[in-house]
């Protein structure tokens, strides 16, 4: 069965300044699965995370070419609506980075630039959200309480939470959970788990273990270059790269 | 031994300099509060002065030096606020943006009487607004508000790049994630170093004395196109140009407290407010 793709770069390459960042990554990234990012420090699997969603724009002198398409829509030009591209494409950030402002208004945020006016409708959304970030119940009789008093896993899942509440269709994950506990850890790779048959997750993780655990696909990058794109199993079980599998088994990294 | 027999005399000797600064600030203080509380009262505060300031008392010389800060403020703060911004937000970050950078941190060095002949030049004669009030705010305003802009660029910097961040990410708009996610946070600091640097020039005179300082002027102004008095010249005034300069010790010495209690009064403010918006603000 031929799977639905949602993202699809074909021979994208990055640049910051006069420093190549990925070379001629060509991959298609299938829709509501969980897709991991591996390798070591300085492959470019952020930057290649964050092509998908601009954000590289806001460093100066970066640049790419080829082509990436969302739904078959080329998302690398420069008149390209980025307000609209966010919207779509969510993502949450290493280290958890909630406003220094009320649990409330920091789900409340997304929507409300986004034109949310109704006080009933935003509320609404706004259980929804944290509900589906699985933070609710533990917050639902505090939400007038500053974000940052919460422990570093529920700020974490507040940022999920405030990602998913301007309703995306993919969420990026840039190691988000490598700032936390054992037990948060957890808590975050359950739900990507229930989360997933609903978004297309991007993960880039330093983890193995995590990767194994919570990917259906795995790509590994190596100084830049796409090296192995293909089922977590088979990435992990037998790689067909020997570089893949020196990685995978801690050779190097 | 030696090794800690010299730290010990070094620390001795930056202990001794630490206290001589204190000891020479606390001394200028103490002259000036114990000499000027008796030249102090409700009469010397609310009445003009008579004789030239031989008797009577300040109060069109406070209300001029409290009208140009406020003066002063309203045209620095906004202006320093939106350079800031711009050169911190939005200008593209290069050797141009460098360069303009490093001229505004050297005009804040440039000496305070050439900004006053600059006002004099620029907007007592050319723009014709004679010495008013208008033209000293103006000159305070130019002579501020590179403090002003260094302090908001610092102000500006401290924020997080990732509130920046998280804020673009989920689609807002540069605009949106400086007005809701950078600026509440670094209002607080713009405010104080604003306040701080006006406080600072609430005490200079060369400026004022050549755009807007009447020397004896015992009325209060009406519009920002009338001269005031101010303190600091009016202080100049009674403690060097006045006919009877060492029998009016009691007028000096009042005035000098009068001053410096309106200046660590401006001081005061922007820490309370400061620490007010700290609480509400807090992310570290």
């Amino acid at each position: 069965m031929a799977k639905e793709l949602k993202i699809i770069t074909d021979d994208l390459n990055f640049y910051y300044g006069e420093k190549q960042a990925l070379f001629n990554i060509s991959i298609e990234l299938p829709a509501k699965e969980v897709t991991a990012l591996i390798g070591p420090s300085g492959c470019g699997k952020s930057t290649f995370l964050r092509v998908l969603n601009r954000m590289n724009d806001i460093i100066d002198g970066t640049r790419s070419t080829g082509v990436v398409t969302i739904d078959g829509e080329d998302i690398t030009g420069k008149d390209i609506d980025l307000v609209a591209l966010r919207k779509r494409v969510g993502m949450v950030f290493q280290k958890s980075n909630p406003f220094p402002k009320s649990i409330f208004e920091n789900i409340a945020y997304g929507p409300k630039i986004h034109g949310m006016t109704d006080k009933e409708e935003l509320s609404a959304l706004v259980e929804k959200s944290l509900t589906q970030a699985a933070l609710w119940d533990e917050v639902k009789d505090r939400l007038g309480d500053k974000a940052l008093n919460l422990s570093g896993g529920q700020q974490q899942r507040l940022c999920i939470a405030r990602a998913l509440a301007v309703e995306p269709e993919i969420l990026l994950m840039d190691e988000p959970a490598s700032a936390l506990d054992p037990k948060a850890t957890t808590r975050i790779e359950n739900l990507i788990g229930e989360l997933k048959g609903e978004y297309t997750i991007i993960i880039v993780t330093h983890n193995m273990q995590q990767a194994a655990r919570v990917s259906d696909n795995t790509a590994f990058f190596y100084e830049g270059r796409l090296i192995e794109f293909g089922l977590t199993k088979g990435i992990f079980t037998k790689p067909a790269n020997k570089r893949t599998e020196d990685y995978v088994t801690g050779r190097f990294g | 031994m030696k090794k800690l027999f010299t730290e010990r005399v070094g620390i001795f000797f930056m202990r001794a300099t630490t206290y001589l600064v204190v000891a020479v600030i606390g001394w200028i203080l103490l002259d000036i509060i114990i000499k000027g509380i008796p030249g102090l009262s409700w009469e010397f505060l609310s009445t003009a002065p008579r004789r030239s300031g031989a008797e009577g008392g300040i109060l069109p010389a406070i209300v001029g030096t409290v009208y140009l800060l406020l003066g002063t403020l309203i045209i620095a703060l906004p202006l320093g606020i939106a350079s800031a911004i711009y050169l911190s937000e939005y200008a593209q970050q290069g050797r141009f943006t460098n360069y303009v950078k490093r001229g505004i941190i050297t005009l804040a060095g440039v000496p305070s009487i050439v900004f006053g002949l600059f006002g004099l030049g620029l907007f007592v004669i050319y723009l014709n607004f004679g010495a008013s009030i208008l033209s000293g705010s103006l000159t305070l305003a130019c002579m501020t508000l590179p403090t002003i802009i260094v302090a908001s660029e610092e102000a500006l910097k401290a924020v997080p790049r990732s509130f920046r961040e998280a804020s673009l990410a989920l689609g807002a708009t540069k605009w949106e994630t400086i007005k809701y996610n950078v600026l509440p946070y670094s209002v607080p600091g713009m405010i104080t170093g604003s306040i701080l640097a006006i406080g600072r020039a609430a005490g200079e005179t060369a400026p004022i004395l050549l755009t807007v300082a009447a020397f004896y002027l015992p009325r209060l102004p009406s519009s920002v196109y009338d001269q005031v008095m101010v303190l600091p010249y009016h202080l100049y005034i009674l403690a060097t140009q006045h006919p009877e300069a060492a029998l009016i010790r009691d007028k000096q010495y009042g005035t000098a407290l009068v001053l410096l209690l309106i200046v660590l009064g401006f001081n005061l403010i922007a820490v309370l407010y400061r620490r007010r918006f700290r609480k509400k603000y807090q992310w570290n």
